[in-house]
């Protein structure tokens, strides 16, 4: 089995090109349900400690709303498209004209919204990355969250908590002008699934 | 609360402390936040579990604090090395919730069930009562024992705060 602190910072690249492609059409998606401009940050590629999962999106206790999809195929993994709570509003108050109040709380018909727009995000993620690799990727049906980051990305860690206590997270951070709705993209790809995107992509696994 | 005295668990890691101190762990989800308490020694421990067996570990060394049968007597060892006492030892456990809904179930997803299904076996091998717990639901929660009066007090986005 692999050992993740071994990976050469060829195959670190390569999986910043993987957080790059997936995200960059998820971006676009997003930029054309918005018909505004999206940015995007290079993707990070780290290899963390399991408790220090939740600092980029503001430490363990930080309550934020989370879509996640597992995804199945040939290289499974979890991927989470997460908003913290603020960026949400907006965001649904954009789309879908969900004017709500300003308090914490969401309806069935906000919650459902959220869903949807992570199932497109994440599904031109995916797609883009299954095009780029000629790997089999599908999403399951996501499902949404809104809770302590902690909590919800330990969700992620369960394949990894059998081998170890670091995993491999390639996360991208992406803005929409000034009125800044942010979000990130965190893809965790199961550990067996490294070798296979490597393999898929051309890079000799030493 | 008073929090200058507060020790810190971290995900799959465990720590005891005697008289004094606060034991926290944050943003436990399906995974299980256990503690144990001597009350007459005035002894703590605070486990916070990830997965329900090592039997499954695929790593070389493994975490003993990661899995419920390996942190538990671990635990237990620990308290009895400050002096606490496993017959008077009693357990209050939180977490393990299904943060997400699926339609086809795998045995990933139902993990806080089986974690704290685990805790429980484990705790009856060694005869160890549960007193208290907030487990299951589909919320996750951060935790603080007080060693000085065993209280644990659970807070969550949703519910507020709760103290058993």
């Amino acid at each position: 089995m692999v050992s993740f602190k071994q990976f050469a910072d060829f195959q670190m690249d390569v999986l910043k090109e993987v957080g790059n492609i997936g995200a960059g059409h998820a971006a676009t998606a997003l930029s054309r349900l918005l018909d505004k401009p999206v940015d995007m940050l290079v993707p990070k590629v780290r290899i963390v400690p399991f408790e220090e999962i939740a600092d980029s999106v503001g430490g363990a206790e930080q309550v934020v709303i989370a879509v996640f999809l597992r995804v199945d195929g040939e290289t499974p993994g979890n991927l989470f498209f997460i908003m913290t709570q603020e960026s949400s509003k907006r965001l649904l108050k954009k789309l879908v004209g969900l004017e709500n109040a300003e308090d914490e709380s969401y309806s069935d018909m906000e919650l459902s919204a959220l869903n949807e727009i992570g199932n497109i995000l994440a599904g031109s993620y995916l797609s883009s990355l299954a095009d780029f690799t000629n790997l089999n990727m599908y999403p399951t049906v996501p499902s949404v969250a809104i809770d302590m980051a902690g909590a919800i990305l330990s969700y992620g860690l369960l394949q990894f908590g059998q081998m170890g206590d670091h995993a491999l997270l390639i996360d991208t951070k992406f803005l929409e002008g000034n009125d800044a709705v942010e979000g990130h993209f965190f893809l965790i790809p199961d550990p067996e699934s490294f070798d296979k995107i490597f393999i898929a992509l051309g890079v000799q696994t030493p | 609360m008073i929090q200058d005295n507060l020790i810190k668990v971290g995900m799959a890691d465990l720590n005891v402390t005697r008289l004094t101190g606060v034991l926290k762990t944050t943003g436990l989800g399906s995974c299980v936040g256990l503690t144990l308490y001597d009350a007459k020694m005035k002894i703590a421990g605070l486990a916070h579990i990830m997965l329900p067996s090592s039997e499954i570990a695929k790593e070389g060394n493994i975490n003993i604090a990661k899995y419920a049968d390996t942190a538990i007597p671990e635990l237990i060892r620990r308290m009895e090395a400050l002096g606490a006492v496993k017959s008077r030892m009693e357990a209050k456990m939180a977490g393990g919730a299904q943060m997400f809904m699926f339609s086809g179930n795998s045995d990933t997803m139902r993990i806080g069930l089986r974690n704290v299904e685990s805790c429980r076996e484990v705790l009856k091998c060694h005869s160890i009562p549960i007193i208290a717990e907030d487990t299951g639901a589909n919320y996750g929660r951060t935790i603080e024992f007080d060693c000085e009066t065993g209280k644990l007090v659970i807070r969550s986005v949703q519910h507020g705060v709760k103290e058993l």
